[in-house]
């Protein structure tokens, strides 16, 4: 019994499950010469084109860039830099189609081509005394993901830090219509096998498997030829079956091995990387050409002239077609990528991407529409053609039942999305389709679970902070209540309210200058007012009374921007008032005519708090309040947190006698600090303003939760 | 005597067997999750209180006690078919009639934010950043769009918006792609 | 003008379902036609009379049902359904045999389990099974073969015996199915049953006439007609061979112990073979992907079954031909057989597909 390596080193080849037969169509396209199309317009450069995270960006609006600079960076392992694929102007960073089947927009690069085709300085890497990182950095700066289809970062792939048994060369195509490896094989396989040379000596493997199907000679030919000096380099033909050039499939078939699930190949000692990234690898290290053009496929019988074609990078669609002579039909289908796993496009100006490998526009008849959905009938022919051996039929059945335990118990995670089970479905069920829904909602679910997990943690965090917090403030306030009793035992029964006001007093004694002459007059003004208001308001309905106050709200012109922010804010805060309130507060809008705007927002605030009290508190004591106008912001800020302190005490403790007592005290307090002292500065004058309508707001609140 | 023989079997038996259920019902018993902790893993966890309970483990506490499984709309229709599984009862429509079927997180407006931390104090998950005075704002990735920070607000600058379809997050729903006109 | 929209794959193999049940339905043309040949018009006539009733069963029920009738109808699922159920029961059965059971077949069978696709029971077998037990007599009235019999019926014969029992020559079923000798045939199963209950060994029953040949007259050619049709199927990968050769294997080991044991009691595999509705039962009904199981190893296990329990039913139980009995109680067993069955997936153990 030979070892696996010798079988693998005399040619064996193996199978792999399922596959269908497609017709191939190849030839269309296969025996052409490659068409170079002249520049495009306009180039669209999707800040993304691999699986990972972009890069930031490096150019700004406007910019002239050249040829094969880089426009994003490579600033994370996961992230490979897209480059301007010609020299020209940015025009716009902007947002556009993606090349994704969901056609969002994405961000792109527009860049206006000059013609001049202008290279940025270009440094070749000797391959013979570079080091292993001084090429994988040049890989990944030269923006190399896998062009098979997936786009995986080639720079990861290729710095494996595991043992290589086997490098694995994809040049298998094995989806119809497709013909651009062949045709890369065919013009360039000498740079291809430098490619190889290049991977070989970062991963050292023990033998490079070259897998290539059996229907490309030309291309078969022309790569023994360039490998006949390697000796362990196999070119081995496989025969031709869809999907033999999924990652796994082509691994079954040329080395009997499995990559178990949820694990990569290297975990099994395989590296595999496409033909066009080898191609790409080359020409980064050995002529610095960052890879910004691809060969694309063009075809279909709506074109005149199907052929390979050299794109650059971010050419739009509709450009490609144009140039290959596209006569479009009615309900024609665009589809980028084959026919067997590429997406429709809604629209041409979707850019050619690092994976784009084929643009394909049948007519009706070539790739007619799937017919109506019909029952299942059960005939396993699914089960036959799949190449991971799912039970697609199973799948379906639960898929659409969305039982998902039920799905990862049939493994739908290992479902490649080859389309061979829908290709044979005699009930043209859109099998794949259903699967990818439902793996889009498990993943979803997953990161629902995953964030409701997250909410839980936060939301018991927040709790035990809060109960903390909770006892330590009582534990505070019993110190505070203890000490004041020893206070009161000390000086004697004095009155608690007496000693409230005069403390209160005392802080203010220093800075208190005379009353504001101003305020005052404009209060009295309210208080006609809001009488008069009070009983139209009450006659009126709650309609007119929204309408009534937001025509009321003070709208002083200020020269101050920040002013008018502060007048804005209190004009939303009022009309959200209105909406929500039912009392005829309405009326406590007052709209003082002042030649200072300050003055006058100050004042409304003041009126608003005052109103607000003498509505909704039986005790006048409102009208006597006082409104200091204070020149020191700070003590006036500190008054104020001392009146909020107390207010919130009163509203929240009722046992003891003292603070029964203080609650008598609470709103003379408060009616004390809670106007806003009016200073030079505009920004306490906006604070004081909030604090007047917090307070006014949680008088009223409480005043209600008395009454009611 | 035959009849006493055959009633003093049966008893012997009978106390036989109930010592050994008692038995096993000791030695094999299934360490579970209480019933509570479960209900609250089924839970979406927004904390948003939208079920007359202060939070979603006293939802849970309550269903468990008996009330009404179809009290959580962001929840939605899963989550009820999953608690009436695991209660073994009836699944029922969504009690709410607004069932806001997308996902939404808090955004505030921050040039008229005035900094009052209201909005931070009813966060049930401190998913709300800023300090007094300062201007405020969300961590979108922690929002549970519970909806909670918006009635505090006394200048009304939260708004409640979509979360942004992302290709990652897209759910193949090929209908909703724009056909766009072409000439 | 707009771009279409559609979800990959855009490329399909153009088999649909209408086209596999057209296959089905043709490679039976050959069975039919030798069973016209040697058991009279009867078949064509009771083969008219099944579809006709098949689809207008279908059309009114997917009416009341609310689907659309024309692609349902044309999926040739419910022409499939009566034409195995026509050349199943005997020739000359009254007309109203073959209308029950095909009405039967489609509305209980099939539609009242939610159509194609979702039926628990092969429909045309489980109709079958209720003919055979509600009208046995009808249901075991067959005709000697062409070459024994005393009246040679003609096609309008045919239609008479078939809807007044009584052909147009004033002949009753009793007298038509009479063989030259003036004793009542059945057929060689049936009468292998009845021999081997009285006493006789199988010796003397082979010397009987309906026996020459190799499994009985006519018979024996039927099953070959049918064997061909089916391999023309396993040829066009419309059936997977998995099914027949395992319900043949089984069958055949069964009947050839038996034989090795007691030739003189059992009859010879190939006997079990070509006998009755072996090879229909084996490509024909065995196969109907809606009921039967669908992994490659639950395909094996179920034709095994179906080839175990022909045999035990025709030996041990109470009715001649077994294959209906089979069936169903090997339908029953499919959800069983598929969810034990499960391949390994790609990268998975073989353990953690059964656990």
């Amino acid at each position: 019994m030979p070892s696996l390596f010798q079988q693998i080193q005399a040619g064996t080849l193996w199978d792999f499950h399922g596959g269908i037969h497609p017709p191939v169509r190849k030839s269309i396209t296969s025996r052409k010469p490659i068409g170079l199309m002249p520049l495009p317009s306009r180039l669209y450069v999707p800040f993304r084109q691999h699986i990972g995270v972009s890069g930031q960006i490096l150019v700004t609006q406007g910019q002239y860039v050249l040829k094969g600079q880089a426009l994003t960076s490579a600033d994370n392992a996961m992230t490979v830099p897209v480059h301007s694929p010609t020299s020209g102007t940015i025009l716009a960073i902007t947002e556009h189609t993606s090349p994704h089947p969901s056609a969002l927009p994405e961000k792109v690069f527009v860049i206006e081509p000059d013609g001049l085709e202008q290279w940025r300085p270009r440094q070749p890497l000797n391959i013979a005394t570079a080091d292993q990182q001084m090429i994988l950095e040049r890989i990944q700066d030269s923006g190399i993901a896998g062009m098979g289809g997936a786009g995986f970062p080639t720079h990861i792939k290729a710095g494996m830090q595991q043992p290589v048994d086997y490098l694995i060369v994809n040049a298998v195509e094995c989806e119809p219509y497709i013909s651009a490896d062949d045709a890369l094989m065919q013009e360039a396989p000498t740079t291809i096998v430098k490619g190889i040379d290049i991977l070989c000596k970062l991963l050292n493997p023990k033998a490079v498997l070259i897998g290539i199907e059996e229907d490309k000679p030309i291309a078969i030919a022309a790569l023994k030829a360039a490998c006949s000096q390697r000796e362990h380099y196999f070119v081995r033909p496989v025969p031709v079956k869809y999907p033999s050039g999924g990652e796994k499939q082509l691994i079954q078939l040329l080395t009997n091995k499995e990559v178990p699930a949820g694990r990569r190949p290297a975990d099994i000692g395989i590296v595999m990387h496409n033909v066009g990234t080898l191609f790409a690898v080359a020409q980064a290290v050995l002529d610095d050409h960052p890879l910004i053009s691809r060969i694309v496929t063009v075809t279909g019988e709506t074109l005149l002239n199907p052929q390979n074609v050299h794109a650059l990078l971010g050419t739009p669609v509709a450009d490609l077609l144009s140039f290959c002579g596209f006569q479009a039909e009615p309900q024609q289908k665009v589809i980028m990528g084959g026919p067997m796993m590429g997406f429709t496009l809604p629209d041409l100006s979707v850019p050619v991407v690092k994976t784009t490998n084929c643009i394909l526009a049948p007519s009706a008849q070539e790739l007619p529409d799937a017919g109506p959905e019909l029952d299942c009938i059960r005939c396993g022919a699914c089960a036959d053609a799949c190449p991971a051996t799912l039970l697609p039929q199973q799948l379906l059945w639960y898929s659409k039942a969305k039982d998902h335990d039920k799905l990862k118990e049939y493994h739908l995670s290992d479902c490649i999305e080859c389309g061979a089970c829908a290709y044979v479905c005699p009930s043209e069920i859109p099998l794949v389709q259903y699967y990818r829904i439902a793996k889009a909602e498990i993943r979803e679910q997953q990161r629902e679970t995953l964030k409701a997990e997250q909410a839980k943690a936060r939301f018991e965090a927040r709790n035990a902070r809060l109960e903390a917090e909770k006892q330590a403030r009582l534990a505070r306030n019993q110190q505070l209540a203890a000490e004041r009793q020893q206070n009161q035992q000390q000086t004697g029964a004095k009155d608690a309210v007496a000693e409230a006001l005069a403390r209160i007093k005392a802080k203010q004694a220093e800075s208190i200058a005379e009353t504001s002459h101003d305020a005052i007059v404009a209060e009295r003004e309210l208080k006609k007012q809001q009488a008069r208001e009070y009983q139209a308001q009450k006659a009126l309905k709650a309609a007119t009374e929204q309408i009534g106050e937001v025509d009321a709200a003070p709208t002083p012109v200020s020269e101050d921007p920040r002013q008018a922010a502060v007048a804005a804010a209190i004009a939303r805060a009022k009309a959200k008032k209105a909406a929500t309130e039912q009392v005829g507060e309405a009326a406590t809008a007052p709209t003082p005519v002042s030649e200072d705007p300050r003055q006058a927002a100050v004042a409304a605030a003041i009126a608003r708090a005052k109103a607000k009290k003498a509505a909704t508190e039986q005790v006048g004591e409102a009208d006597t309040a006082p409104t200091p106008v204070s020149e020191d912001p700070r003590q006036a800020a500190v008054a104020a947190a001392i009146a909020r302190a107390k207010a919130k005490k009163a509203a929240t403790e009722h046992a003891s006698e003292q603070l029964a007592q203080q609650e008598h005290d609470v709103p003379i307090s408060h009616s004390d600090t809670a106007p806003a002292p009016a200073n030079e500065d505009p920004r306490q004058a906006a604070v004081a303003a909030a604090i007047a309508r917090a307070k006014a707001r949680k008088a009223a609140v409480k005043s209600e939760g008395e009454e009611g | 005597m035959t009849l006493m023989t055959a009633l003093l079997a049966l008893g012997i038996l009978a106390l036989l067997f109930g010592a050994l259920l008692g038995y096993s019902a000791i030695r094999f018993k299934v360490e579970s999750d209480p019933l509570v902790e479960q209900i609250d893993d089924i839970l979406p966890q927004t904390q948003c209180g939208q079920c007359g309970y202060p939070g979603c483990r006293p939802y849970a506490e309550a269903i468990a006690n008996g009330d009404e499984i179809n009290k959580c709309p962001p929840g939605g229709e899963a989550t009820i078919k999953k608690l009436a599984e695991l209660m073994g009862v009836e699944a029922k429509p969504l009690n709410a009639a607004q069932e806001p079927s997308i996902k939404r997180v808090a955004f505030i407006r921050e040039d008229e934010c005035i900094g009052c931390t209201k909005c931070i104090q009813a966060c049930p998950v401190d998913a709300i950043l800023g300090a007094s005075k300062l201007m405020h704002t969300v961590i979108a990735d922690e929002c549970t769009g519970c909806d909670l920070c918006v009635e505090p607000c006394p200048v009304d600058c939260i708004d409640m918006i979509p979360v942004p379809v992302t290709a990652e997050r897209w759910k193949w729903d090929l209908q909703a792609i724009p056909v766009k006109l072409v000439e | 003008m707009s771009f279409k929209i559609a979800s990959s794959p855009h490329h399909h193999n153009r088999r649909s379902t209408s086209s596999i049940m057209q296959w089905v339905a043709l490679a039976c043309l050959p069975g039919i036609a030798v069973q016209a040949v040697f058991f009279g018009y009867g078949v064509l006539v009771q083969l008219l009379l099944a579809i006709i009733t098949a689809w207008l069963a279908e059309a009114v029920i997917l009416i009341i049902r609310r689907k659309a009738v024309l692609p349902r109808l044309t999926d040739h699922s419910a022409l499939v359904t009566a034409l195995l159920l026509a050349v199943s029961i005997p020739p000359y059965a009254p007309w109203w045999v073959i209308v029950i059971g095909t009405a039967f077949a489609i509305i209980f069978v099939k539609q009242l389990y939610g159509g194609l696709g979702n039926n628990l029971f092969n429909p045309a077998m489980a109709a079958y099974v209720l003919l055979l037990i509600s009208f046995p007599v009808q249901m075991t009235q067959w005709l000697a073969p062409l070459p024994l019999q005393a009246v040679t019926l003609s096609p309008l014969d045919a239609f008479c015996a078939v809807f007044t029992q009584f052909s147009c020559g004033g002949f009753s079923i009793a007298q038509l199915q009479q063989g030259i000798d003036g004793i009542t045939v059945a057929t060689p199963l049936d009468m292998v049953r009845t021999d081997l209950a009285q006493g006789y060994t199988l010796t003397e029953s082979y010397t009987k006439p309906v026996f020459q040949g190799i499994a009985g007259v006519g018979w024996f050619w039927v099953n070959l007609a049918y064997l061909a049709g089916g391999l023309l199927l396993i040829q066009q990968k419309i059936i997977s061979w998995r099914i027949p050769a395992a319900l043949l294997f089984g069958l055949f080991t069964l009947s050839a112990l038996g034989w090795l044991a007691a030739s003189d009691a059992n009859p010879s595999p190939v006997f079990h073979l070509f006998s009755g509705a072996t090879m229909l039962a084996a490509f024909f009904i065995a196969t109907d992907p809606v009921s039967a199981s669908t992994t490659d190893r639950g395909r094996l296990y179920y034709g095994v079954l179906i080839g175990v329990l022909v045999y035990v039913i025709r030996t041990f139980g109470g009715y001649p031909d077994a294959v209906a009995f089979a069936v169903l109680l090997a339908n029953m067993c499919v959800p069983l057989i598929d969810y034990y069955t499960r391949p390994r997936t790609y990268g998975h153990k073989a353990k953690g597909s059964l656990k």
